[in-house]
């Protein structure tokens, strides 16, 4: 017997809990190095480097970003005017000045409505999807959410300067709709698929037994939902907001063409609003490579890249929880 | 027998409020998709035609048709399929079939769910740090290509590892008793079993491919390009952009042109996405375990 070859003598485990299926080293074993042993080995390190490569590019993503942006942050960057002043006026010929603050708390805020707008429509569907409808209502409903999630950014952004901008002004009376209010709802419709189909997974997740031992001492379904349900997954619908504040968070285009794009602190959802993703999207054409202000646009990627990787992290702390820690 | 107490009474009540409000929900969340798609084809499809289809655009972009974003898109969504497809399938059997149960193959799922969190516009910055600096590539769409199809990978991943993860385990065991190795029954057994898995995931790739624009912008897409792409080192349009274009940055549009090419957009994601859905109903209704 090879000593290289898995040490594991369970040949078919049954008892395995692993990742993938324990294979059929047990039967390779007794037949030798033959050509398909060899085969098998070479087609394990193909898909290994596949596997691996999810690593690399996450790696990669924040190494090539940081690559740019890294002179901003040693050589030109003042903290304190990045996160305490709002004035960004990076193509000033006397001082350019990169005040970051507006551009996150536009982000923080645009995100803030969405949420506002998203997580109680987003989670309310998940339940009536998940615990509610049935058969037919229920297939057409998870292909609608499913659709709303197939709609692009750009397509959205469209939306939003025509549709919703008008639908803002009639309603409200405001002079102009592109403003927070009008990227936080649209933000809100695109955050809104995702928040429904893993809040959806994680009421799927909580075990039918919690159900029928519910019902069977005479509770009704809401009850069985609010008072059961909800608590047992209440980790994965968190989970399942913090994929939609990432997903938000990061859009682009849509909030480009509909916030309005003016930098200033907002004090009303009527404010028109300018995004850090935003800003990287409409500035970063205009600028010469290795200029200040093209890594100071980079120095923006990694504040957006390390935050969604926060967020994600969370996400998937928190899902993980529920599922046994696992 | 039994009689409803007043308690039962309100119980069925509260239920029955609960029901629809829950319902009036999910409406108000998916109306949006029937709105807007109504709203694109009232408004787009006056200045549809064949020839806006098939020909160059015009003065400026506001007249003529819409050939070069479009067919920009066909080559930018082809070489991202090419690029992810084959990484992110292997990637998929890897952490379905090979990989043991240890914290270096939960650090790989960590890093799939973080590479689909990432912004689309910090993907566009890596793509132009890497692709068209780095890797010398330039503005073009063997950049953009591979912009899209890091963007995309963990799409292709996950869709593809379900697929293989549905084939059931007995199917595995009975093939490896047989004496067969690990890629002999992935590659007679597996494969040939969640082949239609695997192509509703690609399908979705081309969906999403197809109408991104933040990727693409600084990576291969140019605002206006008057040649038709001829090859994968040159900058091309594309539908997405091109929307974003007309509807932002060029004054003297006429109304309708926008919400036509809009409608384009929309109508090739959404084609795709009920390609998939049909396929996996389709799959759903053939399977035999």
């Amino acid at each position: 017997m090879p000593p290289e070859m898995d040490g594991n003598s369970s040949t078919y485990g049954l008892e395995g809990k692993g990742a993938a299926l324990r294979g059929p080293e047990g039967a390779s074993r007794r037949y030798g190095r033959d050509w398909a042993w060899w085969q098998d080995k070479l087609v394990a390190s193909v898909v290994f480097v596949g596997g691996v490569s999810a690593i690399v590019f996450v790696l990669g993503i924040f190494a090539f970003v940081t690559r740019e942006g890294l002179g901003f942050i040693l050589h030109t960057m003042d903290v304190r005017e990045f996160f305490g002043s709002i004035a960004w006026r990076p193509t000033s010929l006397i001082r350019p000045t990169y005040g970051a603050l507006a551009l996150i708390v536009g982000t923080a805020f645009v995100t803030g409505l969405a949420m506002v707008f998203s997580v109680p429509f987003s989670l309310g569907a998940a339940i009536f999807i998940g615990e509610f409808a049935k058969g037919r209502v229920r297939e057409t409903l998870k292909i609608l959410v499913e659709l709303l999630a197939a709609v692009p950014s750009v397509v959205w952004g469209f939306i939003g300067m025509t549709v919703m901008n008008e639908f803002l002004i009639r309603t409200f009376g405001v002079p102009v709709g592109l403003n927070a209010m009008n990227a936080g709802l649209i933000l809100g419709l695109m955050a809104a698929p995702i928040m429904t189909t893993i809040a959806e997974d994680a009421l799927k997740a909580v075990p039918d037994g919690y159900r029928e031992a519910a019902e069977a001492m005479g509770a009704t379904r809401w009850q069985v939902v609010w008072r059961v349900v909800l608590p047992a997954a209440k980790n994965g619908l968190l989970g399942a907001v913090l994929l939609g504040v990432g997903r938000a968070f990061g859009e682009t285009m849509a909030v480009l063409m509909a916030s309005g794009h003016s930098i200033h602190l907002p004090t009303s959802p009527f404010d028109s609003v300018r995004a850090l993703t935003a800003t990287i999207a409409a500035e970063l054409g205009e600028t010469a490579v290795g200029s200040d202000h093209y890594r100071a646009l980079f120095t923006l990627g990694i504040l957006l890249f390390v935050v969604t990787f926060f967020i994600n992290l969370a996400a998937d702390l928190v899902v993980r929880g529920v599922r046994g820690g696992r | 027998m039994f009689e409803a107490t007043p308690l039962n009474r309100r119980n069925a009540r509260v239920e029955l409020v609960v029901k629809l409000l829950f319902l009036l929900m999910t409406v108000v969340l998916v109306l949006p998709v029937l709105t807007i798609l109504s709203i694109l084809l009232v408004k787009g499809t006056p200045a549809l035609s064949w020839e806006f289809l098939t020909t160059m655009p015009e003065k400026g972009m506001t007249a003529g048709g819409i050939l070069p974003p479009l067919l920009g898109t066909v080559w930018l969504v082809a070489g991202s399929v090419v690029a992810t497809v084959p990484l992110g399938v292997a990637a998929a059997i890897y952490l379905s079939e090979y990989a043991p149960d240890n914290w270096f193959t939960r650090i790989i799922n960590l890093a799939i769910v973080n590479l689909a969190g990432v912004p689309s516009i910090v993907h566009a910055l890596f793509g132009l740090g890497a692709f068209v600096l780095f890797f010398g590539f330039g503005t073009s769409i063997l950049a953009a290509s591979l912009t899209l199809g890091v963007m995309n990978l963990p799409v292709v991943i996950v869709a593809t590892r379900e697929a293989l993860q549905s084939v059931p385990r007995a199917f595995r065991e009975a093939c490896w008793s047989l004496g067969a190795t690990r890629w002999q029954t992935i590659r007679e057994v597996v494969l040939p079993n969640s082949f239609s898995g695997i192509l509703t995931g690609v399908i979705l790739t081309v969906s999403r491919a197809a109408g991104e624009t933040a990727p693409i912008m600084f990576t291969g897409a140019v605002f206006y390009s008057p040649f038709l792409p001829q090859g994968i080192f040159d900058e091309t349009m594309a539908m997405a952009l091109h929307l974003f274009v007309i509807a932002t940055q060029v004054p003297g549009v006429p109304e309708a042109v926008p919400f036509a090419v809009a409608l384009v957009l929309i109508t090739m994601v959404l084609a795709m996405n009920a390609l998939a859905i049909a396929l996996r109903v389709h799959l759903r209704g053939k399977k035999k375990w």
